[in-house]
């Protein structure tokens, strides 16, 4: 078995199977009854969390690459990626759902006058051109070099997702600085090898 | 979405059944005793009365039920803001056992003509106990009817002979961080500043719907819910409502009170609860009932403060209760 085909029939279907796990488990807790006694706010509060921890581990794929030299694991990132915005939909229908029950009025004004949702709807939005581009297709329209231009969007909305937390906290922070440091790191390696490069290049060289 | 539906075939009143709880306290009781008789001398044997779930004796009704479903004893044990003991409501259910509920005594100083430390026993004693059925309105907008026992803190104030200058009574809870974890100072703090402190104007105080409370489902209060006494104020946002107090000081400005400390632009010091003045990070317009409302339904309107508006909206007679939030 080539290490392509271990990556295509095992690795992959593994992932996806693990990945799926956090929504089994949420799904089993709410035909079980076992979602506490406030469950809309446990299922909104455990898709956020999902969806932060996916970004996270999505963004952990090229230092883990680059760090390691195990370059196949580049191809489960799209996978992980994914997953981050399945969790971020089922967190926004939550919202708009669950915990708002469609009341649009008051879903304006929580998006217009509250940061801390302004903030996590924007993340939001920002996901969804990169979720619809993330096809093999999507990839040779756009070109790799302005594909990968568009998918550095993000760190920002990794950068947004943990400010959303952090703003939305009512006085233990310790949860969102966590999640931040976790990012700072992931970010850091990232402008570190950036810097590294752009100073071993010649100056006004292209590239 | 749709499979995280609850069985309509269980009930929460069938999964969190109270006669399952005193069978189960009973089964205990009896073991204990059990245990003891064989192992101590039976001289030494004293009956506790102080500890949760034991049923308090005489108390009476009292003309304050109301006509919606009481929220269930599991419900309102296991989903708690005490942050003292953490700040998952998971937690103080978990860990509150730690806090030792007697010996406990309470201070009472200040503008009063009778100061002093009363031991929790000879504090409540004089009082005649009544069971009250309140709306609780948590801040973060949701909601529990929950059964108190108590007595009108009107009845404890007049005990102790306040003063012309006595314009408002501040409460201290407890500060010990061995019994109570959530004290331990966090590592990036952020937290709040321990002891817990909240106050009432001398009005609010005195109003026959202010009670301290001891009891809950005519049994003593779990430690969770602020054993051994709490403020129960039923018209302002529950963390007005401070639990396991030690001290009652009388005074003559306005006193601090913690979340104010902590974010004043969200927390007032009034916080009644006001459908119509927003928290900054949250509608207060409507509200979530803790074990009624399912996945699926739609939160409630919230009603002007919390419900008692004929009661209390007098106390409030010309303040904008915009800018006194």
């Amino acid at each position: 078995m080539t290490q392509i085909q271990w990556i295509r029939w095992i690795a992959k279907p593994v992932l996806f199977v693990l990945c799926l796990a956090p929504l089994a488990w949420l799904v089993w807790d709410g035909v079980t009854n076992n979602l506490g006694a406030n469950p809309v706010e446990t299922v909104r509060r455990y898709t956020g969390d999902w969806t932060l921890r996916f970004l996270l581990i999505a963004l952990t794929v090229t230092p883990l690459r680059r760090l390691t030299g195990w370059h196949v694991v580049i191809r489960l990132r799209r996978m992980l990626g994914l997953f981050a915005f399945l969790y971020a939909c089922l967190h926004f229908v939550s919202y708009i759902w669950l915990d708002q029950f469609f009341m649009w009025d008051a879903i304006i004004e929580d998006i217009l006058d509250r940061p801390y949702i302004t903030v996590g709807v924007a993340s939001f939005l920002l996901l969804i051109p990169l979720a619809v581009t993330s096809t093999n297709g999507m990839v040779r329209r756009l070109g790799g070099r302005r594909w990968q231009r568009l998918h550095q969007l993000v760190y920002v909305i990794a950068v947004l997702g943990v400010i959303h937390f952090l703003w939305l906290v009512k006085s233990d922070i310790s949860e969102p600085v966590i999640y931040g440091a976790i990012l700072a790191l992931l970010l850091g390696f990232r402008l570190f090898w950036h810097l590294r490069g752009r100073s071993r290049q010649p100056a006004g060289a292209s590239g | 979405m749709l499979l995280i539906k609850q069985a309509p075939d269980i009930k929460n009143s069938e999964i969190t059944d109270k006669k399952f709880f005193d069978r189960r306290r009973q089964f205990l009781q009896t073991a204990a005793t059990a245990v003891a008789t064989t192992m101590v001398a039976p001289g030494l044997l004293v009956p506790d009365t102080t500890h949760a779930g034991e049923k308090l004796q005489n108390v009476g009704k009292s003309s304050y039920q109301l006509d919606e479903k009481l929220t269930t004893y599991a419900d309102i044990t296991s989903y708690n803001n005490f942050y003292e003991f953490g700040t998952d409501k998971r937690s103080p259910a978990k860990l509150a056992h730690k806090m030792k509920t007697r010996p406990w005594t309470i201070t009472v100083e200040g503008e009063i003509a009778k100061p002093g430390n009363y031991d929790i026993d000879d504090f409540i004693k004089p009082h005649t106990l009544e069971e009250r059925v309140y709306r609780l309105r948590c801040v973060e907008a949701w909601s529990m009817i929950i059964p108190w026992v108590g007595f009108p803190l009107a009845d404890v104030i007049k005990r102790f002979e306040p003063n012309s200058r006595a314009k408002y009574v501040q409460f201290v809870t407890l500060y010990n961080p061995e019994q109570m974890p959530g004290q331990v100072k966090g590592l990036f703090g952020g937290g709040l500043d321990w002891p817990y402190v909240e106050g009432l104007r001398m009005n609010e105080a005195l109003h026959p719907l202010t009670i301290f409370a001891v009891g809950l489902y005519g049994e003593v209060l779990p430690n969770q819910n602020g054993a051994p006494i709490r403020l129960v104020v039923p018209w302002k946002y529950g963390f007005k409502s401070i639990k396991s107090i030690v001290k009652m000081r009388f005074v003559e400005e306005q006193p601090p009170t913690t979340w104010n400390k902590a974010a004043p632009r969200e927390y007032g010091f009034y916080s009644n609860v006001n459908p119509k003045v927003d928290h900054p990070r949250w509608s207060q317009s409507h509200e979530r009932r803790i074990g009624e409302d399912n996945l699926f339904s739609p939160k409630r309107p919230t009603p002007m403060f919390n419900g008692y508006a004929d009661q209390v909206a007098s106390l409030y007679a010309g303040m904008d209760l915009e800018k006194n939030y």
